[in-house]
């Protein structure tokens, strides 16, 4: 007698999505899979509309990362354009992508994920979320706030809004930056860094204590892919998309100079049970060839930061897991890494004699049909693809999105940490939370604004063959 | 030279219970407006000949059944007009959450958001939702002119652009076609706007458009802002001329 224990929705996730547990007639798991369940169509629907308008449109496809799919538009419209984007703006767009990559790694980690961390994965539901989070660990809650706050601000203060600003633009942004602004961020910068390192030391401290969570949360040998400088450093923005294997040994290598030739390294699978796309490493085939991207991935895939105490603690980190960590657990850890690296990274930006400067945008007409964008965006590389008419408008657009990169290791992880503490005989509310917080280990983004929060209702029913509910879980 | 005695009539009377003086031949809504009463318009446009389409400014007259358009309405003596009853305001409402819903008037994304006079009338007239089932039509967007563009989408039909390119530019380039919903702007013989042989690339089109239907190409979202300014001083000069 074969059952299925379903959770809907998944909570503390950015979307909608849920998982199904299939169990054989002992009632152990016989599989598991990861149903991403809202359909969004951006794809069809900006068929027809004017190439400039681009990035404006894609940023609405999230509340969350808004501002990554601004970059990846902006910059798939710069490839159309066929123009280099002045330094200066150059500089801007990054630092407003590392903001963004702040607030949401802050988001991810303190709102969304850390009461799992602080309270246990066996915790009271009723206690692990922000809202305990804030009763009882204030200072801890307070630092996540402030450091979300801070990634917000800087957006805000260079694109004029948190979420949407329409600064970013093709051929490069619509405003220079001015010394007020600049002195602005600049100030706030050693507050942002001495939270993040607070919350390092809390981490180092409680890392320790989910050794069967480490063991289980997807936690095997697949490739990681990422962007690196030409010198092989952390890179959120540009450089070369890179693939390493479980032992960070290079795989591939392609300059987003030759951006257009992806579809080389990256191909899309589809599955009848999620509308979310499963890419997978071309050479290998599919499923063969899962790669993952995202925080841990980056940090894999670099050969160091760049910055100074972000290396530091890649040193710590590197030092107790090893060169190329298999479990996702520690896309945790990597993304307080790269808080501290987005902070020192955005102060180093700011520092440029020419930040500045009032030529901030090129302009010029479509030069080419097509066109394509690649960046980092927090949960990993971004890719929008467009093709045009000789008119301007856009006649076909492909987006590859982080979250979906990572949907076949999101899938297996499910199944080994289902595998691991399911027990279909009689099902814990903790067992669930496992199988939902190794999806949180991966942040996903599922093209949505929707939060979450812990509030979404949650219904878990064990059916027999017949139908017939022999347990249910709910959570309200 | 003057004549000895002026031959314009002064006229008298009340605009939302506000007794008012003016010369006979102005209408309500040049009267209400130098007397700093607020009646909304979108077709309307100073410079340009009075269309009456919008019918945002309907007004109440004392006397008769029906409403009548501030814009096309001479004022006559002892007139009483209600401007802003609850009736009027709810008809405003309703004509404003008709014009979204016919068309495909994305605010968010619109190159137009925040500089729009469709948006603003939206936030003046307070209308937080829209009733009616929106349409979704499928409109194609002209981008085939080297420096501006018409979307269908955003476009209200107040014609604005018809008249300023007949009668300020001469050259009658655009035009409407076809009847009620399926009423669009077009270019010379229904021709893609690049193609079109009168077409003078002047701009004043752009410039008088309320929404973001007639935009400069490569403006970004937010980014197209419109310069009306000089459509009285245009009209100025030349009647200033003859």
């Amino acid at each position: 007698m074969t059952q299925t224990i379903t959770i809907d929705g998944v909570t503390r996730i950015e979307g909608h999505a849920k998982i199904t547990i299939h169990l054989d007639d002992a009632g152990k798991v016989r599989d598991a899979q990861f149903h991403v369940t809202q359909f969004r169509g951006f794809e069809k629907f900006v068929e027809g509309r004017p190439l400039t308008e681009m990035p404006g449109i894609m940023a609405r496809i999230c509340g969350i990362c808004p501002v990554s799919h601004l970059m990846a538009a902006a910059k798939a419209c710069d490839d159309i354009l066929a123009v280099q984007i002045p330094p200066t703006a150059n500089k801007l767009r990054r630092i407003m992508n590392l903001a963004q990559l702040v607030q949401s790694h802050a988001l991810s980690f303190f709102h969304l994920s850390s009461p799992d961390l602080l309270f246990g994965m066996d915790g009271d539901p009723m206690r692990r979320n922000i809202f305990g989070l804030i009763r009882e660990h204030p200072d801890f809650a307070r630092d996540g706030i402030l450091l979300r706050k801070f990634g917000q601000d800087v957006i805000a203060l260079l694109g004029g809004k948190k979420i949407h600003p329409a600064w970013v633009v093709p051929g490069g942004v619509n405003s220079p930056l001015t010394e007020e602004t600049r002195d602005a961020i600049l100030k706030e910068i050693p507050a942002a860094i001495a939270r993040v390192d607070r919350a390092l030391n809390y981490f180092h401290e409680i890392e320790d204590h989910y050794p069967a969570e480490v063991d289980a949360f997807a936690n095997f040998p697949t490739l990681f892919a990422g962007l690196v400088t030409p010198e092989g450093l952390l890179e959120h923005y540009d450089g070369a998309l890179k693939f390493v294997d479980h032992n960070a040994t290079p795989v591939a290598e392609l300059s987003l100079s030759d951006s257009s030739h992806y579809g080389t390294l990256i191909s899309e699978a589809v599955e009848n049970y999620s509308y979310l796309k499963f890419p997978y490493f071309k050479p290998r085939g599919y499923p063969a060839g899962i790669y993952r991207v995202g925080p841990l991935a980056r940090l894999v895939v670099a050969e160091r930061c760049g910055t100074i105490r972000a290396d530091m603690e890649l040193g710590v980190f590197r030092t107790r897991l090893g060169r190329a960590p298999q479990s996702s657990f520690h896309y945790h850890w990597a993304r307080l890494i790269e808080i501290l690296f987005g902070i020192e990274m955005i102060q180093r930006l700011l520092q440029y004699p020419d930040i500045l400067n009032t030529h901030i945008r090129s302009r010029a007409r479509p030069n080419r049909l097509e066109g394509v964008g690649i960046s980092e965006a927090p949960r990993g590389t971004l890719i929008h693809h467009y093709k045009i008419d000789e008119n301007g408008l856009i006649r076909w657009a492909n987006l590859i999105i982080a979250t979906g990169h990572n949907n076949l290791a999101m899938n297996l992880g499910v199944r080994q940490v289902a595998e691991r503490f399911v027990d279909g005989n009689k099902l814990q509310e903790g067992m669930l939370n496992r199988v939902e917080a190794v999806i949180r280990c991966f942040d996903p983004c599922l093209s949505c604004s929707t939060h979450a929060l812990g509030q979404m209702p949650l219904r878990i029913e064990l059916c027999r063959s017949d139908g017939e509910v022999c347990d249910v879980l709910q959570r309200n | 030279m003057r004549p000895a005695t002026s031959t314009v009539e002064s006229l008298t009377l009340q605009i939302d219970g506000k007794d008012i003086s003016c010369r006979s031949g102005e209408t309500i809504l040049q009267v209400a407006r130098d007397n700093n009463i607020d009646i909304p318009t979108l077709c309307f446009l100073e410079g340009l000949t009075v269309w009456g389409g919008c019918r945002l400014c309907m007004v109440e007259i004392a006397g008769s059944p029906k409403l009548h358009a501030a814009c096309a309405t001479t004022c006559a003596e002892g007139m009483v007009v209600s401007t802003a009853s609850p009736r009027l305001k709810e008809y405003r409402k309703m004509i404003v959450e008709m014009l979204f819903a016919e068309r495909n008037h994305v605010c968010a994304v619109c190159v137009s958001n925040g500089h729009c006079e469709l948006q603003n009338m939206a936030v003046k007239l307070e209308i937080d939702h829209v009733r009616f089932p929106y349409r979704f039509p499928h409109l194609e967007v002209d981008n085939s002119h080297d420096a501006m563009r018409l979307d269908q989408n955003r476009c209200i039909l107040c014609v604005r652009c018809v008249r300023v390119c007949g009668e300020i530019e001469g050259a009658h380039t655009k035009d409407v076609k076809g009847r009620g919903v399926l009423a669009a702007i077009i270019h010379d013989l229904d021709q893609p706007w690049g193609e079109s042989e009168t077409c003078t690339a002047c701009g004043k089109c752009v410039n008088v458009c309320p929404t973001g239907a007639l935009t400069h190409r490569g403006t970004a979202v937010g980014e197209m802002t419109k310069k009306a300014q000089f459509l009285p001083y245009l009209t100025l000069m030349r009647e200033a001329k003859s």
